[in-house]
């Protein structure tokens, strides 16, 4: 049992900083770049992301499990995963709408655009290719998207300030946002001493 | 004729899908370590998106305006799967490496993207002939990260050696970080050339 926590304990900290799916996986950049300008969209979207992130990749595991297996349409996995999620985000976005129509204006074209967020559909598949069980499978996706809000965070606080900073003009805008997350990027790579996996 | 060879070339230089329009990042930034995956990712790549073209534009008097995107997506998702399970059979080293990336260009901003702003308002002819110059503008700039990825990181093109032996390989440059980086000074160079 000590062993079994332990395991899911590290499965979160691998999701949240080792394997961060940002800054080491390279899934999700689009939104990365693209809302990362003020911080509070890039709350806004990070928020979103945990929860469609959480929500979907437990209904696709349990339409993987006791839907696809059993009847052996393993090969559908791409084509039903895909529509759950454009479903799921289709539901957020009216919840959202409804609730926080402040938050909505601020997430404006990006909320729907979280249906071609790979990072949905990315833990959605890497939960079933590590062979998750269903509450581990629940722990990783919590673990991705908190690493997703995190990255996002820090980065578009970075950008905030580096509009003032003097750079080369071939560099301005989007160069410099790349050499950022680049440095974050190798920041994180530290996190692989953590633990020997 | 004349249009096409301009959507031809729209799709290399102009609108280059990764570097203008900054979309679909995640398989260029992490299928890059290596010049013959970035190869083959290309490749799988523009398989797709030539077929979804080609079906979306044969289609489109057929699909009602309201339900295009859940449409569009299907049929992507189709060809996904199939070359998914073609590479799984033809070449299973090449589809461990490319991994997760493979299914995930169901949600390629790219693919989607031409489907929605191209294929479904032109006709077949050129909707063809702009995935070609989507898929080669993509497949170019992959591969040209990877070879620098590799030659600084490994000393390699394509696997074969070009350094000479006591060169030190940069090990970082095949590592995450490298990407971002040599995307930086990608995208900083081309802003450079455009502004000249």
């Amino acid at each position: 049992m000590i062993t079994n926590h332990l395991n899911i304990f590290l499965i979160f900290l691998s999701a949240l900083l080792v394997n961060n799916i940002l800054l080491i996986r390279f899934i999700g950049l689009c939104s990365f770049f693209g809302v990362s300008q003020k911080s509070e969209s890039s709350l806004g979207m990070g928020a979103a992301v945990i929860f469609v992130m959480v929500f979907s990749s437990s209904v696709t595991w349990l339409i993987y499990h006791f839907l696809l297996i059993p009847f052996h349409l393993e090969y559908l996995r791409t084509l039903s995963f895909i529509l759950v999620i454009a479903a799921l985000v289709q539901l957020a976005e009216r919840f959202i709408r409804k609730y926080n129509p402040t938050l909505y204006q601020a997430l404006g074209i990006y909320l729907p655009l979280i249906t071609t967020n790979c990072a949905i559909l990315a833990a959605a598949f890497l939960g079933i290719d590590y062979h998750l069980s269903f509450l581990q499978n629940l722990i990783y996706a919590l673990g991705v998207s908190l690493g997703y809000l995190l990255a996002i965070v820090l980065f578009s606080s970075i950008r905030e300030r580096i509009v003032s900073a003097p750079i080369p003009q071939a560099f301005k805008g989007v160069p410099i946002a790349f050499l950022t997350a680049g440095l974050m990027s190798l920041a994180f790579l530290g996190f692989k001493g953590l633990f020997g996996l | 004729m004349k249009k096409g060879t301009e959507v031809f070339v729209n799709g290399i230089f102009r609108e280059n899908p990764i570097l203008v329009l900054l979309l679909g990042l995640c398989p260029v930034l992490a299928v890059s370590t290596s010049a013959g995956d970035a190869l083959g990712m290309g490749i799988a790549f523009s398989f797709v998106l030539l077929f979804s073209n080609v079906i979306i534009s044969l289609l489109r008097k057929f699909i009602p305006h309201h339900i295009r995107i859940p449409v569009f997506i299907v049929v992507i998702a189709t060809f996904v799967t199939i070359i998914d399970y073609l590479v799984a059979g033809y070449s299973p080293e090449l589809h461990r490496n490319l991994g997760v990336f493979i299914p995930l260009i169901v949600v390629n901003c790219i693919v989607l993207g031409r489907a929605e702003a191209f294929a479904c308002k032109n006709n077949l002819f050129l909707s063809v002939i702009d995935a070609l110059g989507m898929g080669i503008g993509f497949t170019i700039i992959i591969v040209l990260l990877a070879v620098i990825r590799e030659l600084l990181g490994a000393g390699s093109i394509f696997g074969k050696m070009i350094m000479p032996q006591n060169y030190q390989p940069l090990i970082i440059m095949i590592l995450p970080p490298g990407a971002f980086i040599i995307m930086a000074f990608l995208i900083a160079l081309q802003n450079k050339l455009i502004k000249k």
